[in-house]
């Protein structure tokens, strides 16, 4: 087991959103305040942690025939507790992030974790994997909320921060972009960050040629 | 529910609220399946098939199972399960009696249950409180909304080709992504549509 690898491929080289472009509709939908980036990141990472463990205790029992069916099940559990938590203790959360939580049962990452990586490894690996995951997964939703809020919103920390959770104003009123807040502003950040990681994947790709020359 | 209600249901699910471009809901499988336009086609009708067909199930289910038992917190795992099995089984009854069919949407027809198109009409139809042909008529239109987006995307990527064009971190995923928004912007255009 080496953890520091783990981290290391799911902030960088294998980062389930910019580069295994995995659970799109989630990060496009609700990066537009600080707040929903942050819960919507900690949710997923707890509910990846949890699957995750799960599974890999599961994986002598389940049949290899109906494992997806039984790891949705698995994980709708999970989500369906983390709802409800949410519903009671942080009412104003569960109600702008709203449908998107209970899709996490479909977030790509959960099962695509579950299937390629808990299914196979030891419940500590799994539990590490989780973690690193949801972490990789959390900083690229806070990165995105981050430049929509402050480009659209011309805030930072909304939800949080501020006068009733408006977030501090850092950018006047009159010089923000409305649409970066919009639909289109989700594709366009997330195309513009996934660029900037095929930028960076290229020129170190490159380095390494030339070290090798 | 009277006619204008229903016309106004379907517009807002085709158009103003397009589950693509304006609710995000659905991403993966139209980022994945929509290199051309036969297999985004294909991927349409099957989508637009099963969300009907589960928003139909869900409702019986949640109206006469999970709402008498007080079993409403169960929803999440009640409709993945009954989207899974309905997957399922369409995939086995096509796989029988239409080969062709089967054949020609390969792959993409397991890929539904992870749809989030889907499980989201579902929860929608609960949420909004839409009553049994409401129901049906969002899962449905929200289908063609589906299509249509899936099916203009293709078109416009299949004759994206920006080799030696685009800069080289943008190519291949990042301009597509851009590609989306710029439909999704058009898209826009119809949230001004009043009814």
């Amino acid at each position: 087991m080496n953890i520091k690898k783990q981290f290391n491929e799911a902030l960088t080289s294998n980062n389930p959103v910019l580069v295994q472009l995995l659970g799109m509709c989630s990060t496009l939908a609700i990066t537009t305040t600080l707040f929903n980036g942050i819960g919507m990141g900690i949710s997923v990472t707890i509910i990846l942690i949890c699957s995750n463990v799960v599974i890999s205790l599961l994986r002598k029992v389940i049949p290899s025939k109906i494992r997806i069916a039984a790891y949705i099940v698995v994980i709708a559990g999970f989500v369906t507790i983390v709802d409800l938590l949410m519903q009671a203790f942080l009412p104003s959360l569960s109600e702008s992030l709203g449908v998107f939580i209970p899709l996490i049962v479909v977030n790509c990452i959960i099962l695509a974790r579950a299937e390629s990586f808990a299914s196979k490894n030891s419940v500590a690996a799994s539990a590490v994997d989780g973690l690193a995951q949801g972490v990789g997964y959390t900083i690229v939703l806070v990165v995105m909320c981050i430049i929509r809020e402050f480009f659209g919103n011309g805030t930072f920390g909304g939800g949080i921060l501020g006068f009733e959770g408006a977030g501090i104003r850092i950018l006047p009123q009159e010089y923000t972009t409305l649409f970066i807040i919009l639909p289109f502003g989700g594709f366009l950040v997330l195309g513009v960050l996934i660029a900037a990681m095929q930028h960076i994947s290229n020129k170190s790709a490159e380095k390494r040629k030339e070290a090798g020359k | 529910m009277s006619f204008g209600q229903i016309v106004s249901l379907a517009l807002g699910a085709i158009l103003i609220e397009n589950f693509i471009f304006s609710q995000f809901l659905g991403i993966c499988p139209f980022m994945g399946v929509s290199k051309k336009v036969d297999t985004a086609l294909g991927m349409g009708v099957a989508v637009i098939f099963v969300m009907t067909v589960a928003s139909i199930f869900c409702y019986i289910v949640n109206e006469f199972l999970l709402v008498p038992l007080n079993l409403e917190f169960m929803q999440t795992v009640a409709y993945i399960l009954v989207i899974a099995s309905l997957v399922q089984f369409v995939e086995m009854f096509l796989q029988k009696m239409i080969p062709s069919l089967y054949q020609a949407l390969g792959i993409y027809l397991p890929l539904i249950t992870t749809n989030c198109a889907v499980l989201g009409v579902a929860l929608l139809n609960t949420q909004n409180g839409y009553n049994f042909i409401g129901s049906v008529i969002y899962g449905f239109t929200g289908g063609v909304g589906f299509l249509l987006a899936i099916v203009l995307f293709a078109s416009v990527r299949e004759r994206m080709d920006f080799t030696g064009e685009c800069p080289k971190a943008f190519e291949g995923f990042p301009i597509a992504l851009i590609a989306a928004g710029l439909i999704a912007l058009a898209f826009m255009g119809f949230s001004g549509l009043k009814i």
